[in-house]
């Protein structure tokens, strides 16, 4: 709410609590990584993001300064700008992410699929006994070892 | 029917199936009947129910998916196991019974006598479909065939149609890429990218089974952007997939898997395919 009239720099009660919250993001973010459900990687992008926000909480100017260059009358807008801007661009890094996850398990859940028939078949050739009706594919196939 | 060459090939149908059981071993049965000369792989592409067993009990070799990858992961596990097992001929049987085995012969035919076609497609609307095709799916079909007829220059009137057989150099290209869901339209971009040549040869089809489209309507108009989209791309990538000129690949592996996506746009192909 400060926020938005704050054009002038930011009110120092909001300044101390948007210190605590960024050092608790921080935190939150290395506590991930400790109990190994965050890979570094990831850790190193929200941990940037959460030192960007630490130096404008801190450094009460840099956002008047940021926001000026780049021809914005409300410092909070420029905020908002590149936030957005970051947020973008990490939800598309995610969606090519996923698509690449979802591909390689495209190929694992085939891979699986392959060996599980293989597998079947030698053990049925192993007891001796044919349990199901044999004629088809077997017969055909030489090259797999 | 068959030449005397063709007699000699090693010849495979596909049947991906996601909870078909009830219908997955008459379809199975179907094949040995009408096609005997067929080695039979049904996919089972994560069923709950007693799909592999029952394809199982009716003598066809099954490859069971962990979980549910699509249609268009199914046929490619399905082109995989051909490519490993040195089949020459594949061809996609739906698990579902819409696909009549009778015209099996017919499409190995088209596929040596055609022109060489690497791909034979059945279509139902070359003739009579032999079933009322619903309303929408005729008009999607129609913007499809009239889209795919200006890229390939050549006339396609069922691109949606899955009663395809393909030679081995169709199997190569599919074993190392296929479209996620949806696939039929935009394979037969890739076969055109790729230089393959593709017939169709008109069949009857039955009403699905149970009357249960895998395609209903809300996820149709996502079916026509999901294509629309991947033809759009497609006309913009020199090649869908890397993969050595068709006309002089020794017949081996084509490429290493897990090439597909880095390499696509570093291959030096001679001009693009969409031209």
């Amino acid at each position: 709410m400060t926020l938005l009239a704050a054009e002038g720099g930011i009110d120092t009660r909001v300044q101390i609590v948007a210190i605590v919250v960024t050092l608790l993001l921080f935190g939150l973010v290395l506590e991930l990584v400790r109990r190994r459900r965050l890979v570094e990687r990831y850790a190193l992008l929200w941990m940037s993001a959460a030192l960007a926000l630490l130096v404008l909480a801190i450094w009460r100017d840099l956002l008047s300064i940021g926001s000026d260059f780049l021809g914005i009358a409300v410092p909070a807008n420029a905020l908002f700008l590149v936030a957005f801007g970051v947020i973008f661009v990490l939800l598309l890094h995610f969606s090519v992410a996923t698509s690449r996850l979802g591909d390689e398990s495209k190929i694992l859940a085939q891979e699986v699929a392959r060996l599980d028939e293989q597998l079947r078949r030698l053990r049925a050739q192993l007891n001796g006994s044919q349990p199901e009706g044999e004629p088809t594919a077997s017969s055909a196939r030489t090259s797999d070892q | 029917m068959s030449t005397a060459s063709a007699d000699q090939l090693h010849k495979l149908a596909i049947v991906p199936a996601y909870n078909e059981q009830g219908m997955v071993a008459r379809v199975v049965r179907d094949i040995r009947r009408s096609a005997p000369d067929f080695d039979v792989v049904v996919v089972d592409d994560g069923s709950i129910d007693r799909t592999v067993a029952e394809a199982e009990a009716a003598g066809a070799t099954v490859l069971r998916h962990p979980f549910n990858l699509g249609i268009g992961g199914a046929m490619q596990t399905g082109f995989k196991f051909a490519l490993a097992n040195g089949y020459d001929v594949a061809v996609q049987v739906d698990g579902d019974g819409q696909h009549k085995t009778e015209y099996l012969d017919e499409l190995l035919a088209a596929l040596h006598t055609e022109g060489h076609a690497d791909m034979v497609c059945g279509s139902r609307f070359l003739e009579d479909p032999g079933y009322k095709v619903p309303l929408g799916r005729r008009l999607g079909n129609l913007i499809f065939s009239v889209v795919l007829t200006l890229i390939v220059r050549r006339r396609i009137t069922d691109p949606t149609s899955g009663f395809r057989m393909t030679n081995r150099r169709g199997i190569e290209l599919f074993a190392h890429d296929y479209p996620h869901d949806y696939p039929e339209v935009e394979a037969i971009l890739m076969l055109h990218a790729h230089r393959l040549r593709l017939h169709e040869v008109p069949v009857r089809m039955n009403a699905r089974g149970f009357g249960r489209s895998s395609i209903d309507y809300p996820r149709s108009a996502y079916y026509m952007a999901k294509v629309l989209l991947a033809i759009f791309v497609g006309l913009f990538r020199r090649r869908p997939v890397p993969i050595d000129d068709p006309p002089d690949h020794p017949g081996g592996q084509a490429v290493a898997p897990g090439t597909g996506l880095s390499g696509a746009s570093a291959d030096p192909a001679p001009e693009g395919g969409g031209s």
